[in-house]
């Protein structure tokens, strides 16, 4: 290990069982006795009289492989950026990382100390008071008393909680809740940072405040290890970037660079095969009207489409809504949209185009987000959802007609063409009080 | 240089003990949780702590004294009881906290990093409470019938300490086992209440027959039991004469079971402490 890496990881591979009985899945809790007993018998019974135990028990699970074969190093100061689709593998990893379970192969070596922030307010009681809940959650993500109280001013002021000290964490709005236990595991200095999605939740201004505050930590030398759904956090704070796929190590770069071939994997569905059995996947995304080449960059002045294709494959008899949703590159939503007048859209296969007039989004670079959700008659279930999923940018291929001399940045998410109605009011009112005076 | 450590399949960590003293606030805190949660929102508040003991107290006396009718070694009955009570609640209260305490904290063990020890022994905490609380009504019930103790009772903190490593190893290892077999869910409050009626609580072990008392003291609680009776209110002028009630071959074979459930209990737990992320 050089003498500036803290983290190394070779080989890493994590093998879950999946119970294929319908009684549990994956972290369906614990088993049965009777269970256990029973397959035990059956594999005794098993190499009596078919001279082989094996057999059966395999019958009841199936190997899963989270992860396979990872390897990566992270240098002190880096902050690591860890992206991947749903079920990459990211959180398995970051679980290894922090100790929480174990590996099946390989090694990992961590030089320094390390915290994890796999969710917000883990081990926050709700019927503890939020000063109360400082002290335990400092103690649970290993801090001292002293060092708790140390910091007990600094953590409250960062959460802007002051006024709700002493209300318990139940009455909390989440948006306090979040602040509070994003702010003591801020303050908790280690070596090295462990943080799993925990900015999705929270208003703009607190995230601002996260970001900065990860920003300082890296200043002081320590390490982040992040992941994120948010492609515009890992372009504007990471320092590199590793794209997991299929519990592999796909890329690893630059965030601009891996993030290019994450969305690759959309625009030509290459992406591995989806293990997750879930009731709809994508099957590819692009813009423009070539499936084959999907358009980097858009002219202002034309529509264009953005299209996927999807799978429903268990309708259940729900009905499936494709939603769009476009965000700018630094994070900001520009509108979240869906087709109107679907009806019982079940099974099969499905492409969707939604066109953007011309006109309409501003120059920039912007995100495509998709989800599909299923409806019932009164519930609905967001089956689908790959955030970042393409990416693209607005040129503006003649002049804008409203620029006239003006040659600058226009703010805006979007800049549409608009219509007016501008009178020349030409003619005074012919009697006005004061007139006849 | 800052401690490297390297996670390996299978390997037991060197740093575990290290790392569970480096953790030891979060024993008191895990443990004063527990405490404050417990009379959240009631109306008597902490009173539930004195009010508990009491009324269960009343029961028992009831209940074994004056339906049962069992010899009480020369000591006024409520003393009897209340000296068996004593370590069978501190027993069954911090077996059933720490049996249920990994499932219920769930949520910590699959988000967090931490020796995993600590959970099921920080639930003592409310045993410990509770048990402090009902040696102060002992103490006042003593002063009210006038019962002195001898030199013996210097001898309690170290019978003490044998009824937390009685109800320690049973509660490390049945709250492993519940991890992945919730069927211990179910079990644990039976054992518990049956244990209320095999152990010496409203009667004396004198009441068991004497070719028993050997097997009979295979429950690790009885020697508990009859160690605490010993040092409250052993030595009594009316029974001076009478052998002890439970002779020191049977409390070596009671604090033998103890010390191999302990035992037991710490292996099995260690040895399946790094799956139960995976598993709760």
């Amino acid at each position: 290990m050089e003498s500036d890496t803290v983290i190394h990881v070779e080989n890493l591979a994590k093998r879950y069982l999946i119970q294929h009985k319908n009684l549990s899945n994956k972290k369906g809790g614990g088993k049965m006795l009777s269970e256990r007993m029973h397959s035990a018998a059956k594999s005794i019974w098993g190499r009596f009289f078919c001279g082989s135990g094996i057999e059966t028990s395999r019958a009841t699970s199936e190997e899963f492989w989270a992860l396979k074969d990872v390897s990566f190093d992270v240098r002190r100061g880096e902050v690591l950026g860890i992206v991947g689709r749903n079920g990459a593998g990211k959180s398995t990893l970051l679980k290894l990382l922090s100790r929480i379970t174990e590996p099946s192969r390989g090694e990992i070596r961590i030089k320094g100390r390390v915290a994890s922030l796999l969710e917000v307010g883990t081990g926050f009681h709700p019927e503890l008071t939020g000063r109360e809940n400082v002290f335990l959650n400092g103690a649970i993500l290993g801090m001292t008393r002293e060092h708790i109280r140390a910091k007990f001013d600094e953590i409250v002021a960062f959460a802007e909680i002051e006024k709700f000290l002493d209300t318990p964490v139940k009455y909390y709005s989440s948006g306090m809740y979040v602040r509070l236990a994003f702010a003591v595991a801020a303050h908790l200095e280690p070596d090295i940072l462990i943080v799993d999605e925990v900015l999705a939740v929270g208003d703009m201004a607190f995230q601002k405040k996260c970001l900065a505050s990860m920003e300082e930590t890296t200043k002081q030398g320590r390490t982040v290890l992040l992941v994120s759904h948010n492609m515009p956090t890992v372009l504007s704070l990471c320092t590199r970037a590793v794209l997991l796929s299929g519990g592999m190590v796909a890329a690893e770069g630059s965030p601009v660079s891996v993030l290019e071939t994450y969305q690759n994997a959309y625009r030509d569905g290459s992406f591995a095969v989806d293990t997750s059995n879930s009731d709809c996947r994508l099957l590819r995304a692009w813009i423009g009207t070539d499936s084959s080449a999907s358009q980097r960059s858009v002219p202002m002045s034309e529509a264009f489409d953005i299209q996927i294709e999807y799978e429903v494959l268990n309708a259940n008899s729900r009905n499936f809504v494709p939603y769009v949703q476009l965000d700018t590159d630094s994070g900001q939503c520009v509108f979240h949209v869906n087709p109107e007048n679907i009806s019982r859209a079940g099974e099969g296969r499905w492409r969707a185009a939604c066109t953007i007039p011309g006109w309409m989004l501003n120059v920039g670079g912007y995100q495509v987000t998709f989800l599909v959700v299923g409806f019932s008659a009164n519930s609905y279930d967001v089956c689908l959802n790959e955030p970042s999923a393409l990416s693209f940018t607005v040129v503006e291929d003649v002049p804008h007609p409203g620029r006239y001399a003006y040659a600058g940045h226009v703010p805006g998410a979007i800049w549409p063409c608009l219509e007016w109605k501008v009178n020349k009011q030409d003619s005074p009112p012919l009697s006005l009080p004061y007139d006849s005076l | 240089m800052q401690a490297e450590i390297t996670i390996r399949s299978g390997r037991s960590e060197t740093g575990y003990w290290r790392d569970l003293w480096q953790y030891r606030e979060l024993f008191v805190f895990l443990a004063w949780r527990d405490i404050i949660v417990r009379y959240k929102q009631t109306v008597a508040g902490s009173t539930w702590a004195l009010l508990r003991p009491v009324l269960t107290i009343i029961v028992f006396t009831v209940i074994f004294g004056r339906m049962g009718k069992f010899p009480s070694d020369g000591v006024p009955y409520p003393i009897l009881v209340l000296a068996g009570m004593l370590p069978w609640q501190f027993f069954s209260n911090a077996i059933s906290s720490s049996t249920h305490s990994l499932v219920n904290n769930n949520s910590l063990i699959s988000k967090i990093y931490f020796p995993r020890l600590i959970i099921p022994i920080s639930t003592f905490g409310v045993a410990i409470i509770d048990y402090l609380i009902t040696l102060g009504i002992l103490a006042a019930m003593m002063a009210w019938y006038q019962v002195m103790p001898t030199w013996r009772l210097l001898c309690l903190p170290a019978f003490t300490l044998l009824a937390v490593a009685a109800a320690l190893g049973p509660g490390l290892l049945i709250s492993a086992l519940m991890v992945e077999y919730r069927d211990f869910k179910h079990i644990v409050p039976f054992l518990v209440q049956l244990g209320t009626y095999v152990s010496p609580v409203g009667f004396s072990t004198s009441a068991v027959p004497e070719q028993w008392r050997m097997l009979y003291a295979c429950n690790p609680v009885v020697g508990v039991i009859e160690g605490f009776r010993w040092c409250i209110y052993g030595g009594q002028a009316e029974d001076v004469d009478k052998p002890l009630s439970l002779s020191v071959e049977g409390s070596l074979i009671s604090c033998g079971v103890v010390l191999i459930l302990l035992v037991l209990g710490v292996w099995y737990f260690r040895r399946t402490e790094k799956t139960f992320a995976d598993l709760i």
